[in-house]
């Protein structure tokens, strides 16, 4: 398959252009719910909005009510969302979470997917309990009690856990904290009792919650997929949404980096525009070339993971690390090439730097990556 | 199955009956490159069949038309052809310049006759060919070339000195940029074809820091170049003073072809290669290095993506014609890491200049060619400039 976007897709790339620059913009998103302190830090109508455009289900099966689409089709959105930085539960709950619940049972999905696919409900993930990313150690324990389980331990970094109707944790059902197997996934409601949330806003006003589960009974049917054997799903779970981040990110990047060239083209100094200067030059085509290169290697993770192919799982972790140099590169040449508008909170390119940063940190960061390709390499 | 599947399969029997197994090792040194000319010599049987069943195929240059000595196969079909050699490590059957260079000059801005004639030595290897393109004075700044042909009516009078001319000591023609209007600076010059036996044009090897000589320098004095070799066979490629409109084009050629858009080994990864290196010399990755191996392979993954999206784009039309640059500014930079990380991987023993264990220095000679890949071609300086300005758009000269 060419590594660039079929008819259908470049289609579905103009319409999430357009649709995310009107009505996901900065001005009418994330500055709007920001400067009102907003506990969600996103907007529910927005979100209703992307399921008449059809996003919230994209990656759900067409048998379930969805449109059946990949990874491709789904990075076409985030990189809309990233370029806008737009707040939204698109990545967690129509990515992350839509790929578990493929693993769910029939009345797992009649429960839960119509409301993705309506945009009335959002989800959450949960599966990091320390503050770097370390999927393969999980001690919160869910132990077996009557016909369900008993939820115990923390979780951190669970993006919009406190606007989420439905949180999937990755918790222990047998076996040793960094074991493989033993893993298993559940769909805990979120009154489920028990649960104490304390969420905390982040660097790009996003809001992510620590949550406690203190003997959080659930029924048997809140297991997704087969009990133990919840690895896999996570790992498909964490493939999907770091292709999806990586997709985010490089429309941050690009993002960023258009702005910055437009900057350098109006901005005037010595009597010139410092885009003639060739220290800038130099930097700015430097940057171009890192963020196409990145845009390449999200491309051919997304087609890869699309088609089923073994390498979507390293490719997946180039993408991340690789979008993850270029992003960082493009935000903080951002700022400095600004100048000292770059550091006030009237110019958007800052608030560019604060998505990259918390993006970076979700599902693991270059150097955790990086580390991944050199294992799966086997060095 | 389809035609494409078909093609694959009759492409992997034909190459398993006529690639010798001593063609399917990797190029060691110079001999192990068949180049072709009037003073070729195969090293050995192997090479000399190879390279005559490839002929007889058209598959020296097998995306050229038919007519030209070439397969006439379609992109896709030359994009099989291309896998199922690498997959089996076959080497090329013929390098030259004219394949690379000069034959995509002529298939775009050649006349027929012209086509016909050259393009068929070059598929049959029998003229190698060198370009004369950069000069003491005119590195970067290109078009500012002062090698003048003096216009005597039927033939030019050609004067001056070229510098990087690779293995001209060893070609037979040279395509050479030469001014034949000094008013004019972009419309002053003639993409010229002569004979180096002509008398007046000599040659001088240049040492490089590597020890090895690759390039020459080249001198014209009072060499005299007919404008024509025969009916419909001008002297020239394109029009007299429009040689930097073909100049430009196979630039951006070249650089397509240093930035190893094509994959190979420019864009593989190399951790796990220094990793059972070091074991089998009882030496250890240390953990730092590990992770600067780790940092290159994200990069040179990711560039291998980069160079399967190009070739795509380009045959679709999508590439930005300026994307050449980019890929080469990207691509040799990521080579010079390369070596780089190679050499302090190999520790003491990449240092051997002679030694049989080295294979007489491959190491550090090969570090230190890397570091001309950012400077032939275009630098990457003149990249990055013109990133600047036809991609970016951004302002000034």
């Amino acid at each position: 398959m060419p590594l660039y976007h079929d008819e259908d897709q470049a289609m579905l790339a103009d319409t999430a252009t357009s649709f995310m620059a009107d009505e996901g913009n900065i001005a009418k998103q994330l500055r709007h719910w920001r400067d009102r302190d907003c506990p969600d830090g996103f907007g529910h109508a927005l979100w209703k909005q992307m399921a008449e455009m059809g996003f919230t289900g994209m990656l759900v099966d067409e048998d379930d009510g969805g449109l059946g689409m990949g990874h491709v089709e789904a990075g076409i959105v985030l990189e809309q969302i990233g370029r806008n930085l737009t707040p939204s539960p698109f990545l967690t709950s129509s990515v992350l979470a839509a790929t578990a619940l493929k693993h769910g049972s029939a009345e797992m999905k009649g429960r839960y997917l119509p409301g993705l696919i309506e945009g009335e409900s959002v989800f959450a993930v949960a599966i990091d309990e320390t503050a770097k990313h370390r999927p393969g150690r999980i001690t919160t324990r869910a132990e077996k009690s009557g016909n369900g389980f008993k939820l115990n331990g923390a979780k951190t970094f669970v993006i919009q856990g406190a606007s989420a109707d439905m949180l999937v944790v990755a918790a222990r059902t047998s076996g040793g904290d960094e074991d493989n197997d033993g893993v298993t996934l559940f769909a805990v409601p979120k009154d489920a009792s028990g649960i104490s949330q304390d969420p905390v806003r982040l660097v790009d006003s996003s809001v992510a919650s620590h949550i406690k589960f203190d003997g959080v009974e659930l029924d048997g049917d809140a297991v997704i997929g087969e009990v133990d054997a919840g690895r896999d799903i996570l790992n498909s779970m964490l493939t999907a949404g770091r292709v999806g981040a990586a997709a985010e990110g490089i429309g941050v990047a690009s993002g960023a980096m258009d702005m910055t060239i437009d900057y350098l083209k109006q901005r005037k100094q010595f009597g010139t525009l410092i885009g003639e200067f060739q220290a800038l030059q130099h930097r700015a085509s430097h940057l171009y070339s890192e963020v196409e290169i990145a845009r390449a290697a999200v491309i051919k993770a997304q087609q890869l993971l699309d088609a089923g192919a073994e390498s979507a799982e390293l490719m997946s972790s180039v993408a991340k690390a690789k979008v993850a140099k270029s992003a960082g590169l493009a935000v903080k040449e951002g700022v400095q090439m600004h100048g000292g508008i770059g550091m006030t909170d009237e110019y958007d390119i800052g608030l560019y730097m604060k998505r990259d940063r918390a993006l970076q940190e979700f599902l693991g960061d270059a150097y955790f990556h990086a580390n991944r390709v050199a294992e799966m390499s086997g060095y | 199955m389809t035609d494409l599947e078909t093609f694959r399969s009759e492409t992997r029997s034909w190459l398993e009956a006529n690639c010798p197994a001593e063609m399917r090792e990797p190029v060691r040194d110079e001999e192990d490159v068949y180049w072709g000319g009037r003073n070729a010599t195969f090293k050995n049987d192997a090479q000399k069949a190879w390279f005559e069943a490839c002929l007889e195929k058209g598959y020296t240059v097998p995306a050229w038309p038919k007519a030209y000595g070439g397969a006439g196969l379609e992109p896709a079909e030359a994009k099989v052809l291309r896998e199922e050699m690498g997959r089996i490590n076959a080497r090329p059957p013929l390098s030259s310049f004219g394949i690379w260079m000069l034959g995509p000059a002529l298939l775009k801005f050649g006349t027929e006759e012209q086509k016909k004639h050259f393009l068929g030595q070059i598929a049959r290897g029998e003229i190698r060919w060198c370009q004369g393109y950069s000069e003491p004075g005119s590195g970067s700044d290109l078009v500012s070339l002062q090698t003048f042909g003096e216009d005597k009516g039927d033939h030019w009078v050609v004067n001056g000195q070229k510098v990087w001319t690779s293995y001209a000591d060893q070609c037979d023609w040279i395509f050479c940029l030469v001014r034949t209007d000094k008013e004019d600076k972009y419309r002053g010059i003639t993409f010229m074809l002569f004979d180096m036996e002509s008398e007046g044009a000599s040659t001088k090897p240049i040492k490089l820091i590597s020890g090895n000589s690759p390039f020459c320098e080249t001198f014209f004095d009072d060499v005299k170049v007919p404008k024509s070799y025969g009916e419909g066979i001008p002297a020239y490629v394109g029009e007299i003073n429009r040689g930097w409109d073909v100049a430009k084009y196979l630039l951006g050629h070249e650089r397509e072809m240093i930035s190893g858009a094509g994959g190979g080994d420019r864009t593989s990864a190399i951790g796990a290669a220094m990793k059972r290196h070091a074991a089998k010399t009882g030496d250890e990755i240390d953990p730092v290095l590990r992770a600067e191996l780790a940092m290159f392979d994200v990069d040179a993954l990711a560039y291998g993506a980069m160079g399967e999206k190009f070739l795509d784009e380009i045959k679709v039309g999508k590439a930005h014609p300026a994307q050449p640059n980019m890929m080469k500014y990207a691509g040799t930079e990521l080579n010079k890491r390369r070596h780089e990380l190679m050499m302090t991987a190999g520790g003491s023993r990449s240092l051997e200049w002679e030694s049989e264990e080295t294979d007489g220095g491959k190491p550090s000679r090969n570090w230190l060619r890397t570091k001309a890949n950012s400077i032939e071609g275009g630098t990457s300086e003149i990249m990055l400039n013109v990133i600047s300005k036809r991609i970016l758009e951004l302002p000034g000269s």
